[in-house]
């Protein structure tokens, strides 16, 4: 009896497993598509929305103000002090150039997907003046409709219910203005 | 209960039926026969109400799946086209969307009865909890009906609840994309929610059976709060109960009806009418209004996982009720404080629903925390110390008792 028991629970415990594992992706959303980006055609203080395995993927030419205004914000004060840097080790601290590929902290590349339930932010960008006052953003960077959470000019998390900054996907440059995401 | 069935087959084809399967004597002891308080009041007609809309969600369900195509590329027209070009698929759209808020409307109002008149004490507790078993799935029936249409509510209120999943430690992000069949809601998920939302009525239905069979074991609750003593408390179910539910569905369906015709998208958002799009999150995005207040409660807490675990726990804390009121009187109308406590929870809820409609800014928030606080404080803190120090007031001796002593007052 108890034989039967046990080949009949490790039975159904196998044959369980391919009912539960279909639901994950499958090969044809695998194969994740890489796809370029050309970013000259970005004018500086512009971003542009593009979608990337499904997600939406902000490219944001920054201005130097809002360069200024993320690199003046001490890590101490920052929700979340990991990059969440894709081409980083985890752990690294977020700094403003840890938030880009090679330094180039002009161009901010990121997914535009909130770190609390997903929605999409939107770019504060009606409100020009970008800067960080008394450790949290009162204009610029970015706000999530749904749930009020604030990110700023580098996509870190400052305030509201979102627990982790934007994250920066893998993506490497193949020329001075162009990258390749994924 | 069958065992001693008044049903006593005449004909020979009726005496030869029983003796195979006895389901007439079932049906008859279960839906006629049944004794039941005779102090009911209309706050019971609403399991019956809940019946109907539950055949009224599947039969027009199964008619909306005839024109009806799961796929993201497809959807939002077939629904277009149920509206504009199937014969009379605007009638039988709308009685499906608009029953979806009517079966909620019915399902809170037999909640707050059961919570007023004690229905959930002993020896009713897995009654109780069976229905917010009930209430659970068709929760999640729901949220899966209204990704179908797949306009930009849709999307969006599907991302949000999955991602509410994300919040789990360490497996979070595998049992989002586990959910998702990819790295965002899309055609996999459209696809399995439409699996499930054409099953999980069913389960309801199933579920439904073991309530009432529940129900049937000690029978029903009453305004009186006390058990049946005697055949002189009760009357049978038919025609006494099966006329007065007959008269309640018949007014719930003048109502629902009104909805249908004159106000068909009132308790619908507009913005479902705009085609999903996964690069743009609508301005002001909330959920249909039975889930506001749960809403509500996860955008009070400022930790996302945290606010998961309370929006959780204000459902499955109703688990718990039983054992948290510690007043041995069932009824509210003889428990004069925890009569206040009641309605008190009743507005909080209502005013949780309105600020979940609400965006999050400003002093909705810090209502949203005080209001949440309430709401918990309530199961945990004034149910349990009422019983302890409340004295409720004298019971009736019988059903009987009470039914005679209001006839003299009148
Ligand atoms: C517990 C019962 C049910 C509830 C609460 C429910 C709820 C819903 C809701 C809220 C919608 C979205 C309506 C809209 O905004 O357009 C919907 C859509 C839909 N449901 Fe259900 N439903 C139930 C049962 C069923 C059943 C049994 C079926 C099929 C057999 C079904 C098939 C559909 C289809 C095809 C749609 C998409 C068409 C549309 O959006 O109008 N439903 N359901
Ligand atoms: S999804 Fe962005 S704050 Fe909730």
């Amino acid at each position: 009896m108890v034989a039967t028991g046990a080949v009949a629970g490790v039975g159904a415990a196998l044959v369980a497993w391919p009912f539960i594992s279909q639901m994950n992706p499958d090969a044809a959303v695998l194969a994740l598509a890489t796809i370029e980006v050309d970013l000259a055609s970005v004018p500086e203080g512009q971003e542009i929305t593009l979608k990337w395995r499904g997600n939406p993927l902000f490219v944001r030419h920054r201005t130097k103000k809002e360069i200024e205004a993320a690199k003046s914000v001490p890590i101490a004060d920052l929700k979340d002090p990991d990059a969440r840097n894709a081409n980083l080790k985890s752990g690294d601290q977020a700094t403003d150039v840890n938030r880009v590929v090679g330094g180039k902290e002009q161009f901010l590349v990121m997914m535009g997907v909130c770190t609390h339930l997903g929605c999409v932010p939107d770019a504060n960008s009606s409100l020009k003046e970008f800067a960080v006052l008394e450790g949290s953003i009162k204009t610029g960077g970015w706000f999530c409709p749904c749930h009020g959470s604030q990110y700023d000019t580098a996509g870190r998390i400052r305030k509201g219910p979102a627990p982790e900054n934007l994250a920066v996907p893998p993506y490497k440059y193949l020329s001075d203005t162009k990258i390749v995401v994924g | 209960m069958s065992g001693s069935s008044k049903y006593q087959p005449t004909s020979p084809v009726g005496k030869w039926f029983h003796e195979r399967l006895p389901i007439v004597a079932f049906v008859k002891d279960h839906a006629m026969d049944f004794p039941t308080p005779k102090n009911l009041n209309y706050w019971w007609t609403f399991g019956g109400i809940l019946a109907v809309m539950l055949v009224v969600q599947i039969i027009t369900g199964i008619v909306l799946v005839m024109h009806y195509t799961p796929h993201v590329d497809f959807a939002f027209n077939s629904v277009e086209q149920i509206m504009r070009d199937v014969n009379y698929g605007w009638l039988i759209r709308y009685m499906h969307m608009n029953g979806a808020s009517m079966f909620f409307i019915a399902v809170y109002i037999h909640m707050f009865r059961g919570m007023y008149f004690g229905s959930y004490k002993a020896p009713r507790e897995v009654l109780w909890m069976i229905g917010v078993i009930i209430y659970l799935v068709m929760m999640a029936t729901a949220f899966m009906g209204y990704v179908l249409p797949w306009g930009q509510m849709s999307f969006w209120g599907a991302k949000v609840i999955t991602n509410l999943f994300s919040a789990i430690p360490f497996v979070g992000d595998f049992v989002t994309t586990w959910l998702w069949g990819g790295y965002s809601v899309d055609n996999p998920t459209l696809n399995r929610f439409f699996s499930l939302h054409y099953l999980l009525p069913f389960v309801l239905a199933g579920l439904v059976i073991l309530h009432i069979w529940a129900l049937h074991v000690p029978g029903n609750n009453n305004p009186t709060g006390i058990a049946v003593k005697g055949p002189q408390d009760t009357v049978p179910f038919h025609p006494y109960y099966t006329m007065k539910d007959g008269f309640a569905i018949v007014v719930f369906l003048i109502f629902y009806a009104l909805f249908v015709f004159y106000g068909p998208n009132y308790m619908g958002d507009a913005v479902n009418y705009v085609p999903a799009n996964p690069l743009s999150t609508p301005a002001h995005i909330k959920p249909e209004w039975y889930y506001l207040p749960f809403y509500a409660i996860l955008r009070s807490i400022p930790d996302k996982l945290f606010g998961v675990i309370a929006m959780f726990s204000s459902i499955l804390i109703l688990l718990a009720l039983p054992w948290l009121d510690t007043s041995r009187v069932r009824s509210g109308n003889y428990r004069p404080i925890f009569k206040g406590f009641f309605w008190v929870f009743v507005i909080v809820c209502i005013a949780l629903g309105f600020i979940g409609s609400k965006p999050p800014e400003g002093s909705y928030v810090l209502w949203g925390r005080i209001l949440t606080a309430y709401y918990f404080i309530h199961f945990i803190v004034i149910l349990p110390l009422l019983g302890l120090l409340e004295t409720p007031k004298p019971l009736p001796a019988s059903i009987s008792d009470d039914v005679l002593a209001k006839a003299k007052l009148a």
